[in-house]
């Protein structure tokens, strides 16, 4: 019982990280119908910016996460400027291999400029303190992670339903043309989907690799394509949909590594893919194909 | 008001616009007929900054906009009704609403009664997403989402396609009224017949060139026109 519950919240902890990363798969494809491929990469740099600020640069952590999430968001906004918004009115093909093009791009960079050996992970003192409940231990970032990721899921569906830059976005996702018609600046809004989508990645990686210890060059690609199966799962477009799916994929994950399955994990995670896409293309909370005209 | 000057636009590799020029004066109806493809939407795309012109001047209140973007073009007081209504079909019809105003920072509250008082129908489905309107109602809402803007001019581009015939007198009865309130218009539509009625000038556009201009009333009586769009 005390195991079950234990890899409960294993799974439950890394379902949030895998959560906050495919949110950031879920919206930029609700706004750009694009499959933005180097997200995970950008993930995997995040990573890298914490080992410079805290472990290079010799930042206190509060002032690194800072560092980490404005040098994210960067990285996501510039890339999105340089390598998709030339590419606006080409085929939904080519953007997407310039995704592809700009993952690739990343990790050599990341090999070049870091190596491709592991570095480790610097440790955020109160992150990593040991708590016990019950007869259940853990380390406090364990704890923390599903509910920061909550809390900002909360944020983010309050931000798109509620408010004027969010009824923007919803406009944006169904229509540039009309939305301009608004008066809209649609690169703007698919600017902020990336802030947001950069923002929650590296708020992600902080929370993913603290008990990981460790980055390599190659770091984000899995864990980006795990988090892309989140957000197919929970239905593409949909915020709280990457939330469950994340849960859902944490916890299997999880619970197969506990069994005597654990090479089968990741397969795993490749299987829902397939069994999804041949029986549920749009998801759990995907949105309906069909369109009225 | 609007000045168009010998406007060219190339529109998928074909010269959908042959170099048309015509005015909007303050507070006119004009119209522009024509057949499918005469280039009557590009013309009202291009104005609005969606489609780039190849060639010519578009001068609104003595200023150039054929080189601003959109939203800018929005922003000096010209909104466009697109072609099949275009409201956003998952948004409410309070949300489709409010999103006309996008650019303005005031309070809507009045603008909101102002156009639930001109559409009743709206009012009722406040809740309802768009997409679930009957084509004429998503009508209403297209032009009440243009009229938020607070436009000096309304462009709209084929606002009766696919109504109901009693459904298109309620448009028209519309637009008039819209236009009483000091809003120029500038139309375009199929229905030539209902669009001539109401038109202060009326253009005829034939694969992208202006055939042949005159009031409503003239082209009206115009035996080519009657021959060629009214059907008599």
């Amino acid at each position: 019982m005390d195991a079950f519950l234990q890899n409960c919240l294993n799974g439950i902890s890394i379902g949030s990280s895998y959560a906050l990363i495919a949110i950031g798969y879920t919206m930029v494809y609700g706004i750009l119908r694009l499959i933005n491929f180097a997200h995970g990469d950008i993930f995997m740099m995040a990573g890298y910016f914490m080992i410079i600020a805290m472990t290079d640069l010799m930042l206190p952590w509060y002032v690194s996460v800072i560092l980490v999430i404005l040098a994210t968001v960067l990285l996501g906004v510039f890339t999105e400027k340089l390598a998709y918004k030339p590419l606006r009115s080409a085929p939904r093909m080519s953007i997407m291999i310039s995704a592809i093009g700009v993952s690739y791009l990343l990790q050599n960079l990341a090999t070049y400029l870091f190596s491709a050996l592991p570095k480790s992970y610097p440790t955020i003192g109160f992150l990593s303190q040991k708590i016990v409940i019950g007869n259940i231990s853990t380390s406090l970032v364990t704890f923390i992670t599903p509910i920061l990721t909550i809390l900002l899921v909360v944020g983010l569906v309050l931000l798109v339903n509620k408010t004027k830059v969010g009824m923007a976005m919803r406009a944006v996702s169904k229509d540039f043309e009309t939305a301009q018609l608004m008066g809209i600046k649609i690169n703007n809004v698919i600017s902020m989907t990336f802030v947001i989508g950069s923002a929650l990645a590296a708020i992600g990686s902080i929370l993913y690799f603290t008990p990981r210890t460790q980055v390599y060059p190659l770091a984000g690609s899995l864990p980006g394509l795990k988090c892309f199966v989140a957000a197919v799962f929970g239905g593409i477009g949909s915020v709280p949909g990457a939330l469950l799916g994340g849960f859902l994929i944490g916890l299997c994950e999880t619970f197969i590594k506990a069994g005597r399955f654990s090479e089968f994990s990741d397969a795993f995670t490749f299987v829902i893919l397939i069994v999804v896409l041949l029986f549920r293309p749009t998801g759990l909370f995907g949105e309906k194909i069909s369109e009225k005209v | 008001m609007l000045k168009i000057d010998n406007l060219k636009v190339n529109y998928g590799g074909i010269e959908a616009v042959k170099g048309i020029s015509f005015d909007v004066p303050d507070n006119s109806i004009v119209t522009l007929i024509g057949a499918n493809g005469a280039g009557k939407s590009t013309t009202l795309r291009t104005i609005a900054g969606i489609v780039e012109a190849s060639g010519g001047i578009i001068t609104y209140d003595g200023e150039d906009i054929l080189h601003k973007k959109t939203h800018e073009i929005v922003g000096t007081g010209i909104t466009l009704v697109p072609e099949g209504r275009r409201v956003f079909p998952d948004l409410t019809v309070l949300e489709n609403i409010k999103i006309g105003a996008y650019l303005r920072k005031d309070d809507l509250s009045d603008d909101i009664a102002m156009v639930y008082d001109l559409f009743p129908r709206l009012k009722e489905r406040n809740w309802q997403l768009a997409g679930t309107l009957s084509g004429g109602e998503q009508q209403m809402l297209a032009v009440a989402r243009a009229l938020m803007a607070k436009p000096k001019l309304i462009m709209m581009d084929e606002p009766s396609l696919g109504l109901a015939p009693i459904v298109v007198q309620g448009i028209f009865d519309i637009i008039k009224e819209i236009h009483k309130q000091g809003v120029t218009i500038l139309l375009i539509e199929q229905n030539a017949n209902m669009a001539l009625k109401i038109a202060d000038m009326a253009y005829v556009l034939e694969t992208g060139s202006i055939t042949m201009s005159g009031t409503g009333k003239e082209l009206l009586a115009d035996e080519r026109v009657k021959k060629a769009y009214l059907g008599t």
